[in-house]
This record gives C-alpha cells, sequence and structure tokens, in this order.
C-alpha cells in the first residue's frame, strides 16, 4: 500500500510495525491529510490553542542574563506558558482532535517525566475521551506529583514493569494496547518519532512555536536570530521550532542532546554525540539513529531530565544532521542544573531540566558573539515538575 | 528442508522457543526434544530487547535469554549445533529487525543459508519496509503476517509477495492474548486461498491441544509459543515436557 504523503525523511523515518496495525496508520493518515484541508477542524484547533492553551506564547528578553554573560542577547520562547506547563499540549489537543475524527472514544498514550501524560489527560478531560497512561515504574517514583495530576484528570495510569521500566518500555506497552485495541483506540504519541505518520503530524502540531515565533521575533528586533537553540529528546519541541527557520539559511540551529554524565562515562542519552554506541537502526517503528550495543540490543540512556531519556532521535533530525542544517551537541546533567540556578535567579523563570540543557548551550555561545547579535531559545516546559530531583540533587551536594 | 516439501496431508504443527531461555544448552535440547518428537516447523525465536508484539510470557524469556548472553552468532551457532544433532525439519528464523541490522543483512543472509533456514519471520518488517532485506534473500521465504485488520485489498498484495507459509494472526492483539479469535478469521482465510496455494498456519492464542486441533481445521497448522515457554519455564524437566508437549499437539493435529 502507497503512502499519502511521504514516509520518510531522506533514508530515515518508514513504517515498522506489526502488520495489525498497517491499515490503523493508513487511517491515521487519511483523517490527518483530510483534516489538513477541512477549515472546521483548523478553526477548532486554532479556537483551541488560543482559548485553552493560551496561544500565543510570549517571547521574554532575558534581559539580566544577557548583561551577565556579556555577549549575544538572548530570547526565550515562552512555552513553559502553555496550559499544563510546556509544549506537549500542543500535539495533544491536535491528535485528540483527530481521534474524535475518526470515532475512536479512547486514547493510549506514553509518558516519560509525566508532561505529555499530563497533556493527553487534559484533553481527554477537556474533549471526553478515555485516557490510558503508560509510565514507567521508575519515571512513577521520580515524577509522583504528575501522576496524581493524571489521575485527578480522570485519567488510568499503568505502571509498566517490563525491561528498563522506564519510557522505552512505556512505548512498548503503548503499542501493544494499541495493537489490541486498535478498533476503538487511538494512539496519542507525545513526540517527533514513531512510525509515520506521526513524526509529520506531531510536527505539524509543533509548528505553531516555530511560526509564532518567527513573526513574534522580527516583530520584536526588527531581524531573525543569528543562532536558535533548542533541546532535543525525541525531538518534538524542537522539530516544532525550527520549522518556522529551516528556510532562513542565515539562521544556524542548534539541538542540545542529553549528555547525562558525559559521553565518555557511557551513561547519557546522544544519539548522535556519542558514534560508539548511536547508529542508525529501528525501534519503535522508525529507522533513525538509535543507542544501540553491537548486538542490536537497545541501550540504557542516562539523562538528569526524564523527558531527554530516550534511546532514539526522531526520523527528521537525523535528515537535518545528515545535510547539516541543524548542528546537534551535548550538554551535561550538571551543565543543565547550573543553567536551572542561573535562569532562576537572574530572570525569575524556573525551566524544566529538559529546557535547561538549551539554555546551558546559550550561555556557551552568548559570550562568544556580539552584542549586537541574538539568539532565540525554546523554553519548552517549566520546571515545576522537576523540583523534587533539583533539590534531592542539592541536598545531596551539601 | 524447505516447507514447500513437507506432506500437507496432515496439519502442521509449528512451536516457538526462543534460544537461550531458561539458558542457551536447555534451549538447544529443548528444541531438538521439539523436532524430533513431531514439529512439523519450528521457529526459533531470536530476543530483542524491544519485543513490541510479544505479550508478558515471550518477554519475560527473550529477556532471561539476553541477560544469559544470548546474540545473533550464539543463535545461528546454536542452530548448527542442532543440525549436527539430527534436527532435519524445516527451520524458521523469527526476530526483530534492529539485531539484523545491526548484524549485517548480507552478512546474516549468507549465514542462514549454510545452516539451510527454511524461512523469516520479522513481526516488526511489514512488506513495504521489506525492500533492502528481499534484495539479499534470494530464495529463502520472508514469512508474511495477515492480521483481522487486513484489507482485501492488501491481503491479495501480501499473499503474492510472501514466502514459505502465510502467518495468519488469529487475533487482534498480542503474543499470548487468551481472548477468542477474531470473528473474520474464516473469511480471512478464503481470502487468502483466493490469492496464494501457500500453508496457511494460525498463530496467537493457542493454549491446548485441543484449541489447536479445532483452529488447524479451519487452515494448514498451528504456531504455538506462549504455552509451550510456559510449559518448560515451570517445570524442572524441560526436556520431558518439550518431548510430552510435541507428542501430545502433532497427535491432536493428525487426528
Amino acid at each position: 500500500m502507497k503512502t499519502i504523503l511521504p514516509s520518510k525523511f531522506g533514508p530515515y523515518g518508514g513504517q515498522f510495525v506489526p502488520e495489525t496495525l498497517i491499515p490503523a496508520l493508513m487511517e491515521l493518515e487519511k483523517a490527518f491529510v483530510d483534516s489538513e484541508a477541512d477549515p472546521v477542524f483548523q478553526a477548532e484547533f486554532n479556537g483551541l490553542l488560543a482559548s485553552f492553551v493560551g496561544r500565543p506564547t510570549p517571547i521574554t528578553f532575558a534581559e539580566r542574563l544577557s548583561n551577565q554573560l556579556g555577549g549575544a542577547r538572548i530570547y526565550l520562547k515562552r512555552e513553559d506558558l502553555c496550559h499544563t506547563g510546556a509544549h506537549k499540549i500542543n500535539n495533544a489537543l491536535g491528535q485528540a482532535l483527530l481521534a474524535k475524527r475518526m470515532g475512536k472514544h479512547r486514547v493510549v498514550a506514553e509518558t516519560g517525566a509525566g508532561q505529555h501524560g499530563v497533556a493527553s489527560a487534559t484533553v481527554s478531560a477537556l474533549l471526553g475521551l478515555e485516557c490510558v497512561v503508560y509510565m514507567g515504574e521508575v519515571d512513577i517514583a521520580r515524577q509522583h506529583p504528575n501522576v496524581s495530576r493524571m489521575e485527578l484528570l480522570g485519567a488510568t495510569v499503568v505502571p509498566v514493569t517490563s525491561g528498563t521500566r522506564t519510557l522505552k518500555d512505556s512505548i512498548n506497552e503503548a503499542i501493544r494496547d494499541w495493537v489490541t485495541n486498535v478498533g476503538t483506540t487511538h494512539y496519542l504519541l507525545g513526540s517527533a518519532l514513531g512510525p509515520h505518520p506521526y513524526p509529520t503530524i506531531v510536527r505539524r502540531y509543533q509548528s505553531v512555536i516555530g511560526t509564532e515565533a518567527r513573526q513574534q521575533f522580527t516583530q520584536m528586533t526588527g531581524k531573525k536570530p543569528e543562532k536558535l537553540v533548542a533541546c532535543v529528546g525525541g525531538g518534538s519541541n524542537s522539530i516544532g521550532i525550527f520549522s518556522g527557520f529551516l528556510d532562513d539559511p542565515d539562521v544556524e540551529i542548534f539541538g542540545v542532546e542529553a549528555g547525562g554524565l558525559g559521553i565518555e562515562s557511557g551513561k547519557h542519552a546522544a544519539r548522535f554525540g556519542d558514534p560508539s554506541k548511536g547508529r542508525i537502526g529501528v525501534i519503535h517503528g522508525t529507522k533513525t539513529y538509535v543507542l544501540q550495543n553491537e548486538d542490536g540490543q537497545i541501550e540504557d540512556t542516562h539523562s538528569v531530565s526524564a523527558g531527554l531519556d530516550y534511546a532514539a532521535i526522531g526520523p527528521e533530525h537525523a535528515m537535518l544532521r545528515d545535510s547539516e542544517r541543524v548542528h546537534y551537541t551535548n550538554i551535561t546533567d550538571e551543565e543543565a542544573l547550573q543553567a536551572f540556578s542561573t535562569l532562576c535567579r537572574l530572570e525569575g523563570i524556573l525551566p524544566a531540566l529538559e529546557s535547561s540543557h538549551a539554555v546551558a548551550y546559550a550561555m556557551k555561545l552568548a559570550p562568544k558573539m556580539g552584542k549586537d547579535e541574538t539568539i532565540l531559545v525554546n523554553l519548552s516546559g517549566r520546571g515545576d515538575k522537576d523540583l523534587d530531583t533539583i533539590l534531592s540533587i542539592q541536598a545531596g551536594q551539601q | 528442508m524447505k516447507i514447500s516439501e513437507l506432506d500437507r496431508k496432515h496439519k502442521f504443527f509449528v512451536p516457538y522457543f526462543p534460544l537461550g531461555y531458561p539458558n542457551l544448552e536447555t534451549s538447544i535440547d529443548v528444541i531438538e526434544a521439539l523436532a524430533k518428537n513431531g514439529a512439523d516447523i519450528l521457529e526459533i525465536g531470536m530476543s530483542f530487547s524491544d519485543p513490541l508484539a510479544d505479550g508478558p510470557v515471550i518477554q519475560h524469556a527473550t529477556q532471561i535469554a539476553l541477560s544469559n548472553g544470548i546474540t545473533i552468532e550464539k543463535t545461528l551457532q546454536a542452530v548448527a549445533t542442532l543440525r549436527g544433532r539430527g534436527v532435519t525439519i524445516p527451520l524458521v528464523l523469527m526476530g526483530y529487525h534492529n539485531p539484523l541490522l545491526a548484524f549485517g543483512l548480507k552478512r546474516f543472509v549468507e549465514r542462514i543459508r549454510a545452516i539451510d533456514i527454511a524461512g523469516l519471520i520479522i513481526p516488526d518488517l511489514p512488506l513495504e519496509e521489506a525492500e533492502d532485506l528481499l534484495a539479499v534473500l534470494g530464495d529463502i521465504p520472508l514469512i508474511l503476517m495477515v492480521a483481522p485488520t487486513t484489507p482485501k485489498e492488501r491481503i491479495a498484495e501480501l499473499a503474492h509477495n510472501a514466502g514459505g507459509f502465510i502467518y495468519l494472526v488469529s487475533i487482534t492483539g498480542i503474543t499470548g492474548s487468551g481472548s477468542s479469535f477474531a470473528l473474520n478469521l474464516p473469511d480471512l482465510i478464503a481470502e487468502i486461498r483466493q490469492h496464494s496455494d501457500l500453508p496457511i498456519c494460525i498463530g496467537f492464542g493457542i493454549d491446548s491441544a485441543q484449541k489447536a486441533a479445532q483452529t488447524a481445521d479451519l487452515a494448514d497448522g498451528v504456531i504455538v509459543g506462549t504455552h509451550v515457554i510456559k510449559a518448560i519455564g515451570e517445570s524442572d524437566n524441560p526436556v520431558g515436557v518439550a518431548t510430552a508437549l510435541a507428542r501430545e499437539f502433532s497427535s491432536a493435529l493428525r487426528r
């Protein structure tokens, strides 16, 4: 069967799924293509982005941070101000509307940090859908407030006890549920990965970040940013903001992976940053760079931020890396934690640990740049969910 | 031996078992016992860290196999050992795509040709993505799955491209699910028959010899995985259990 839209990004992407799911992917693609041409659907989506999510989110000039670094002016796209505290809700809302359009009244979702789970539970409550969230036991322990939030919103949180009991395994479990209940259920995948058409759909629903940011930034400063920075786990916040600037060759773009305890430690989630383990492979329905051992078994990953703690990267990022349109780099746990503290103290913003990776890299870039130059950082989420993690690390250091 | 050389007068018993569970030596002995006591085709599992089409029993078994250090290389060597012990029935390898990519598709095919592998089952490699593998596979059959959700026009496409046998998934679900079979199973079989003379083997959720016999009546054979693993995992005499189980199932299918 032929897909309607291209299923690959160069050699990456595709539909590496069990036969049972192929018709569901075809159905999803068709519903998505139809919905894109349907003004009623678009009006509902855009209306809820404004009235429910709180879009457009502003861009904030980080003046004290910029002054302290003494170089480029740093601006923050404030996805942390979205309802539920992160960019995840843009995509969750779009897909939940698609699920309804397909007549599916149940959604399943995976979650690592809990942000996508909370976003899915929230839009499910809004639209009257049944919502089941798969979450690894390890993640449940380290992100407990988000578990309570999901349950208060009416979702069922199912602990995942297989494999490493983290995000990777919760995706396996969500896919198994979807295979079993595919007639009634939509898999509300939270990042720009998985089988086609997910990477394309997720990018489309997150592209609102880039579209807004380009317009706002030009209006505020009269020009485009010299550099654009976002963190990359699966890669949805980054592809969202990048999409607004990919056709601007004068904007240099950086994706920041989780360097964990450092590349040489082996404890990280840097798919591009560690060529000894990050190789082209197939996981969760897509061909892309995957951290794996020499036998092709998927490696455990480490990051202080649960949202970046994943062994694979969205297939479009693999293509953007090959073409060198985007530069990929990494930031360690320690650097991210320092950036977190700095942003709290200097700007009055508690960034998510994921977003702190992007801030940390911007802090490295800024001093080497001129005062008339600018950096735009996607502040993908807020850090309230990370307080337990941060406080226990600080307690351990004292 | 090729699958096409099997005598189709009786229904096929196709047990699945992963090499390396509960340890490598025992798994070789178990597979030998299954093969020599009535299995018509053996589906040998190659373990993967993220088996998304499998239920908890197979997940658990393959995880143990991995923690025992099973690799593609050791799997291929074990199959060679089985051939050396006089196992001549068609052996089919079942595994996920990534370990094969890591091993190298061309190298993998050369190796399986040398040990007379009769077919490959790769649950996360649908026909549309199989081009690279088919280019190097030559005459080794790629066994394709048909699911209860597969639409008619796609069944024709799959049937024309399938080799070995057609793996008919009995339920909309994962391996080892206890739920009852999809209602449209007879329609799916009729549709496949219009486009292919290959044997049709039904798998997923077959957990007794009686259910195997009833299911096989619909088609040409049954694939039994989770039930075999459970029976052997719970026993302190794995070879004895495998022998008895193969005899029970094959005689139920030869009535």
